[in-house]
């Protein structure tokens, strides 16, 4: 007697990349722009970029209904907080409410990947990846969805810090400059446009620093 | 005020037929510093005199943030305030959350006055004792509540409560009529002077007084000293010396405490009862 599977999944993956990237006194958050089902395009213009607080920016790939609800949740929990605190939510304490609110639907999640990116409280870029029910870990660069795996190979190679281990002593990373990180989140997002299906359409970027959000929109390839 | 038999329980009713219990929370709105909240159509302004328990003491917050829409300025107990402001902001939450909408006015205070009505008619409880002015914008424009201890609520143009309040709506209610139309900086300059007119006496400084204003593409937020100061600048045509002098100025505490007393309407052994309306 085989077990019984359902006929119906309550999820979908509307598919799409997103990336983030960490610099010393800014933050790169990066979203194709595309939503599909299936082999079918929804929209070639759904943004996957949401600001949370003044120094947090949540970009999330996966099931789109799942991660408007996960949006519409912590944007009501910072509003209590910056009621209670009289204060915006600073990065880490965002990123800490969302692998709670990831984890309390542990035995129905939240169909979300999520990058999390901002400044820290020293004014430093930060950026935290997660996965669907919660947890996370502050790193230097981030990618998740279904470019990932084409993109993440890549950051580790231009980003990456040299193992301490090698011999000859090799010069830990410089620090990346703004341009320059902007320039490689639409390098790889190109790249990733042309292998996989679900990325594409335009490119979304977020660069966030201690003076304001700006955004800047780059076209990709529509097939 | 007499003791009556009648007064102790909340769900006791006397010959009259009036509840004490609730009488006796509305007397405590009045013995609260003064709030005020005045609104033109698409403008609401509230404030509030910065009375301190002692000079040693910061003064307590009595203006609150509901939302981006909405403010309270309350008077009376302001524990009592604190917790309606948190259950405002619940409310106000949780309405945008289901409907991707920002709360009308008139919803919320309808919410606020039915939990105080609960209190009057549950021996358990007591009612809350203290009185809320709410401001807000919604779609039907600008709008002013007064909330009352009784779960009654009533919308007003400008109104006033707390000590001295009377002084303050009798400068309104020789200015109200051009309320409506008024321009955003006088309704302002009305609430400040309205406020002034609660000091009865004191000089008027910024740091006696917290003002508010929320309009349309104007979040509610508070006007900082510099600016309140400069609107008072305006009018209050006070020479150098009496303004350094101000801190020192041994203003009898006696007569903040003679003036409340006097505000009172409905005794108690009167035949009106005062919620009535």
């Amino acid at each position: 007697m085989t077990k019984q599977h359902a006929n119906w999944s309550p999820y979908d993956n509307n598919g799409g990349t997103c990336v983030a990237i960490a610099g010393s006194d800014y933050c790169v958050i990066a979203a194709d722009t595309r939503m599909s089902t299936g082999y079918s395009i929804l929209s070639r213009d759904y943004s996957k970029i949401h600001k949370l607080a003044d120094k947090a920016v949540l970009s999330s790939s996966g099931f789109q209904a799942d991660v408007k609800a996960l949006q519409k949740v912590l944007k009501s929990r910072h509003l209590i907080y910056q009621h209670q605190h009289n204060k915006q939510m600073s990065c880490p304490a965002m990123a800490q409410l969302l692998s709670n609110t990831l984890y309390f639907k542990r035995f129905f999640p939240y169909y979300a990947f999520n990058v999390l990116g901002g400044l820290d409280e020293e004014g430093k870029g930060c950026v935290f990846t997660y996965d669907a029910v919660g947890s996370y870990e502050r790193v230097g660069y981030g990618a998740q969805g279904s470019g990932s795996t084409l993109i993440m190979p890549f950051l580790d190679n231009q980003l990456k810090s040299p193992s301490p281990l090698l011999l000859p002593k090799q010069d830990s990373n410089t620090p990346l400059s703004e341009a320059e990180a902007v320039d490689l989140v639409k390098t790889v997002f190109a790249s990733a446009t042309e292998r996989d299906i679900y990325t594409g359409d335009k490119l979304e970027i977020m660069i966030l620093k201690a003076d304001g959000i700006k955004t800047e929109l780059m076209d990709l390839r529509k097939d | 005020m007499f003791r009556n038999q009648y007064d102790t329980d909340v769900t006791t009713w006397s010959p009259t037929g009036r509840l004490f219990q609730v009488e006796y929370a509305m007397e405590a709105v009045k013995q609260g510093s003064a709030a005020i909240g005045l609104r033109s159509r698409s403008h609401v302004v509230l404030a509030c005199v910065n009375k301190a328990q002692s000079e040693l003491s910061s003064h307590q917050r009595k203006i609150f943030k509901v939302d981006d829409h909405i403010g309270v300025a309350i008077a009376g107990l302001t524990a009592d305030g604190r917790v309606l402001s948190r259950y405002m902001r619940s409310e106000s939450i949780n309405h945008s959350f289901t409907y991707e909408s920002p709360l009308s006015v008139g919803r919320l205070v309808v919410r606020l006055a039915d939990k105080a009505q609960v209190c009057t008619q549950r021996s358990w409880k007591r009612p809350y004792g203290v009185g809320l002015l709410v401001g807000g914008l919604d779609e039907s424009g600008a709008h002013l509540y007064y909330n009352c201890p009784s779960g009654n609520y009533f919308e007003y143009q400008a109104f006033a409560i707390g000590s001295r309040s009377q002084a303050a709506k009798t400068y309104l209610e020789r200015r109200y009529e051009s309320f409506q139309e008024s321009s955003r900086e006088d309704l302002i300059k009305d609430a400040i002077m309205a406020i002034r007119e609660t000091l009865q006496g004191e000089t008027l400084k910024s740091s006696l007084c917290t003002v508010s204003v929320l309009g349309v593409e104007e979040p509610f937020h508070f006007l900082d000293q510099e600016s309140i100061q400069k609107v008072i600048d305006t009018f209050e045509k006070v020479p150098e010396e009496e303004e350094d002098a101000g801190e020192g100025e041994a203003e009898p505490e006696a007569a903040l405490v003679a003036a409340g007393t006097g505000e009172q309407g409905g005794s108690g052994d009167q035949d009106v009862a005062p919620m009535e309306m």
